[in-house]
């Protein structure tokens, strides 16, 4: 029997579940998929967002500018990359800057630190390669790069050290509440486990989950809507086009496009916004990235030449209708708790979101603070940014790390044995890419993921056919050819 | 019978065009290649096209679980895949040196199969 | 710390070469330090299993690991030093070069050098560069990942293929895929034209009847987990697919053959400057690139079709490191006179020549920007035709070469050397 039982291992549940940790619950976590991180919190804009765009009052404003600010404190503390580089909202035309204004009030009144109006002029002082038709712009200081995966993972890792136990490759297909008030929560793989606590932290499967309990008075039907937004990814040559995350001035499908660097180093563009029917429609399309190249050639004045770009790829917002976070205990069934409606800010938000679930928690299920939490996390050592003596040391305690696998990024042997044996470790190539960036730089695998595929398979102890890309399905090689 | 083909010899890189002439099956002209290599190709390829097979072949023991194999000669056309059968029944245990006859007289077809790479024991 | 005179970064065919040369040219075998990223030396060669290597170095047909075996012999005959498993992390220039580099064994190693022979080649254009649309399954993969796991794991990545790009590696894996037990369904190229060698054309689609779909291109990926099929459009003149003409091609496997970079994160950390249109180093006649003492050869320069030529070239890099090496206190030589690439020429290599380094000939590789029947590669001196030389047909995948003599250029005082495609 658990007290609480999390369903969806992204970076809501990952943070709710490292919160809950603390306390002397006995927390479980559900994940479909393979592997965690793998839904909407692998593909976003990788953002720590200030805080103004959201609409004062609501819960997603209090938790964005909450949540940012625990980025800060825990990033240090669990070794997440994050990087405060600042971001610039952009307007074109004259008409436009009272929306800047309204914009810089609503930071003001969500309590947005470091917001600053510029003209286009200071704009391009501070960002020389953005348009020459700027015509002012928002300054926000507390403004971030984060790597999903790496915040994601350091929360799951965390609460696995804290006892958290990870249930990976268990899709929920229904749950129920006895007259005892105990949870039933059963998967497709016959495993039905108790809990007192349900946590529906599923994304755009959220509906779902939620909907698994009749509705009744107190207990309505939710229906949150896939919303799709795609990317382009550069090349670290054109890492250094920008400085600043770049924004344009809101429309009504979300914030624009936005023109970044990425934490570690390369250029992001995007997202689209599409409302889609399926809730795993990640494929782009040629006429969405057509639209995100105009779009963000619109923000800089020299975008990058299209075969700079080493992926593009698409994620899905999980958006409620009222657009805002749904995170509460279900009025008809005490005990359970949707967190729902996650879509931007959800990644900047997700330590808030955690804290937050947590006191919900605290309130049906009072628990005591445990004495021998470790706050700490350390990432996977990397050669990384190391001086020559340092790498010096690394490679001499663990040779590992002087056999590189990854030519592009740079990544080792040592570096992807630690992604596989660590808690919650990697079992698939993308698990690996998501741990350690092996695959993610401009070959795009080309040259190391037969040699990923080979390690993964020698420490899992499996034939090399049975590794797999993520889900079941996604087999990469078939059988010997003799 | 006057018959014209065109072909593109592979004979080397250099991919020339060559037209032959035929007259009731058998050549009698042949222009457009730049070497001999390409008038024998073209010969040889409108009367009995012949290719080497290159594949792998399964190693035991081996550094590599296979090894790189070509058939000394050319083979025929039309017997390519009787060559894969057989070289893909077979394994070898390693080691095997360059050049080490693995397969002789392959599918009937007269040629050996060779390996073209060093497979050390492990 | 290890110090050499020459050290060669990568130890494939070019690298292989390139060392060779530089003893023929004088320098003691001592001297030399390869180093290879890979468990053998050889480079890709080593999963080139199919054959037609060699025709010109050797006078026969040889396969890809055969080459490469015959090389390694003479390096090991000549007992020249190489390190295998070892990753070049850095060059710097300097008084002497600077190579941090690292293996297992060893742990990292600090190497200087008087001069250094680049030599890493070069590595496929990916899925993103390309802009394909759809899912991101698995089953996605370039040829030439294709070929290492069927040639050397012997592990079949996919049973129902189709192919994007008619590249030498996308015709070879049709060939070896299709003799290994897949089916491939067809080769789609964007350009009107293939960017392979004619023979793979014949040798490896027409044998097996293999469709190679000229101007056309996938715009769609299906499958989420794995690949279930791509959709195939045509494409009009600027590459755009036309509405109306997807063909949905149903298979589990979509290999890339489109097009190979040349491998230069290296140079590029250590100030090299690199054309624009190859991806590799600018460089001279002696094939040095603006750092003094650092040459470049083989595919990491520009890419080549034939491994023959690479090594040939290769070879001349070492010469000319051994000279460099020879002559270290010599004074600066003048400025080099521009090889301008014009009219459908699309970049040559070198790109200048200074003529007190030239020797008695000199060989300029280019390539043409489209297919061209019946025409003249022409040379000017300024403004003046030096050469002409008729083409029956030239193509855009083909690697073509004009040679150019000492005394063409003695005694004039030359501003430009221009080669151009004339009707």
């Amino acid at each position: 029997m658990f007290d609480v039982l999390i369903i969806g291992g992204g970076v809501s549940g990952c943070c709710i579940a490292r919160e809950l940790s603390k306390r002397t619950w006995k927390v479980g976590l559900l994940e479909a998929e393979p592997d965690i991180c793998e839904g909407t919190s692998k593909a976003n804009s990788g953002i720590a967002h200030a805080g103004f765009d959201a609409k004062p009052g609501t819960l997603m404003a209090k938790l964005n500018v909450r949540g940012n600010a625990l980025l800060e404190e825990l990033a240090p503390k669990l070794d997440i990359p994050l990087k405060r580089n600042g971001a610039l909202v952009l307007c074109f035309e004259e008409e436009g800057l009272p929306k800047l204004q309204e914009l810089y009030d609503r930071g003001v009144i969500n309590g947005v630190k470091n917001l600053k109006l510029l003209s286009g002029k200071e704009a391009r002082e501070l960002e020389p390669s953005i348009s020459p038709e700027v015509k002012g712009a928002l300054y926000a200081g507390d403004s971030g790069i984060v790597c999903p995966f790496g915040l994601t993972i350091a929360m799951a890792e965390n609460a696995a050290e804290n006892g958290v136990e990870f249930f990976r490759g268990y899709r929920v297909t229904g749950v129920e509440q006895g007259d005892n008030g105990i949870y039933r929560v059963s998967c497709d793989n016959g495993l039905v486990l108790e809990t007192k606590v349900v946590i529906n932290a599923a994304g755009v499967y959220s509906d779902r989950i939620h909907n698994m309990l009749p509705e009744k008075e107190g207990h309505m039907t939710m229906e949150i809507h896939p919303r799709k937004g795609e990317y382009c990814l550069y090349d670290k040559q054109a890492g250094n086009l920008v400085q600043h995350t770049i924004f344009q001035l809101p429309g009504a499908y979300g914030k624009g496009t936005l023109v970044t660097p990425t934490v570690h180093g390369n250029l992001l563009i995007g997202p689209t916004a599409e409302d889609v029917p399926e809730k795993n429609a990640v494929a782009t399309t040629r006429a969405g990235v057509d639209k995100l190249l105009l779009n963000a050639s619109r923000s800089v004045d020299k975008l990058p030449p299209t075969k700079q770009v080493i992926t593009s790829f698409a994620g899905l917002r999980a958006h409620h209708a009222d657009h805002d976070f749904i995170i509460e205990e279900s009025a008809g069934y005490p005990g359970f708790i949707d967190v729902a409606g996650i879509e931007s800010p959800g990644l900047t938000s997700a330590p808030a979101i955690g804290e937050y679930v947590a006191e919900l928690v605290q309130e049906i299920l009072p628990a005591a603070l445990k004495e021998n939490f470790k706050e700490v996390r350390k990432g996977i050592v990397t050669l990384e940014g190391k001086t020559l003596e340092e790498k010096k040391t690394i490679v001499s305690e663990n040779p590992a790390y002087a056999n590189i696998i990854c030519r592009c990024e740079s990544i080792s042997e040592g570096e992807i044995l630690a992604a596989i044996h660590r808690p919650v470790g990697a079992t698939t190539l993308d698990g690996v890419k998501r741990r350690v960036r092996a695959g993610m730089g401009r070959c795009q695998g080309g040259f190391c993921s037969p040699k990923v595929v080979e390690i993964l398979a020698r420490e899992l102890g499996i034939p090399v056919e049975e590794v797999r890309k993520s889900g079941e399905a996604s087999v990469i090689i078939y059988g010997g050819v003799k | 019978m006057k018959e014209k083909r065109e072909l593109t010899c592979i004979g080397c890189p250099m991919g020339c065009q060559i037209t032959v002439v035929l007259k009731d099956g058998l050549v009698t002209d042949v222009s457009g290649n730049t070497c001999k290599i390409g008038d024998t190709y073209a010969r040889e390829e409108v009367t009995n096209p012949r290719r080497t097979v290159t594949s792998i072949l399964k190693v035991v023991d081996g550094e590599l679980p296979v090894v790189s194999v070509k058939t000394g000669e050319t083979v025929p056309k039309d017997r390519i895949f009787a060559v894969m059968e057989e070289i893909n029944s077979i394994s070898v245990e390693a080691p095997v040196s360059i050049g080490q006859v693995l397969i002789e007289n392959v599918a009937d077809t007269g040629v050996s199969v060779v390996a073209t790479r060093e497979i050390k024991k492990v | 710390m290890i110090r050499k005179s020459l050290v060669i970064i990568g130890g494939g065919p070019a690298g292989m070469a390139a060392a060779l040369g530089a003893v023929e040219n004088g320098l003691a075998p001592d001297e030399i330090l390869i180093l290879e990223r890979d468990k053998r030396l050889g480079g890709i060669l080593n999963q080139c299993i199919h054959n037609g290597f060699g025709l010109h170095t050797f006078k026969e047909e040889l396969t890809g690991p055969e080459y490469a075996a015959r090389y390694e012999a003479q390096i090991k005959a000549k007992k020249i030093s190489y390190k295998l498993g070892t990753m070049v992390m850095s060059i710097r220039d300097g008084e002497e070069k600077e190579i941090i580099a690292m293996n297992g064994q060893e742990g990292i190693l600090e190497i200087y050098a008087k001069a250094v022979i680049l030599a890493m080649g070069c590595r496929e254009r990916p899925r993103g560069a390309l802009n394909i649309p759809g899912y991101r399954p698995a089953g996605i993969f370039s040829a030439g990942t294709a070929q290492y796991y069927v040639n050397m794991e012997g592990k079949l990545p996919g049973k129902e293929v189709v192919i994007l790009g008619s590249g030498d590696i996308g015709l070879i894996m049709a060939h070896r895929m299709t003799l290994e037990g897949a089916k491939v369904k067809a080769v789609a190229e964007l350009m009107p034209y293939s960017g392979g060698l004619k023979r793979n054309i014949v040798q490896c689609l027409q044998d097996f009847d293999i469709p190679l779909l000229l101007s056309h291109t996938v715009v769609d990926i299906h499958g989420k987990e794995r690949v279930e099929g791509v959709t195939i459009a045509k494409v009009d003149e600027k590459s755009a697919p036309i509405p109306g003409t997807e063909k949905y091609y149903s298979c589990d496997t979509l290999l890339l053959s489109c097009g190979l970079i040349p491998e230069n994160e290296l140079s590029l950390g250590c100030g090299i400057t690199l054309s624009p249109v190859t991806g590799g180093p600018v460089v001279n006649e002696s094939l040095e690139t603006n750092i003094p003492g650092v040459f470049a050869c083989g595919n990491v320069l520009h890419v080549h079709d034939l491994v023959d030529f690479v090594s040939g070239e290769a070879k001349e890099a070492g010469e000319r490191s051994a000279e460099y090496v020879r002559n270290l206190s010599a004074p600066e030589a003048e400025e080099g006179i521009p090889v301008l690439a014009e009219n459908g020429v699309r970049y040559t290599v070198p790109a200048t020549i200074r003529t007190q380094h030239m020797k008695e000939s000199q060989t300029i590789r280019f390539r043409v920007g489209k297919e061209y029947r019946g025409v003249k590669v022409c040379v000017y001196l300024d403004n003046t035709l030096l050469r002409s030389i008729p083409k029956r047909t030239m193509a855009p995948g083909e690697m073509e070469k004009v040679v150019l003599l000492k005394k063409d250029l003695a005694d004039r005082n030359v501003k430009s050397i221009r080669i151009t495609v004339e009707e």
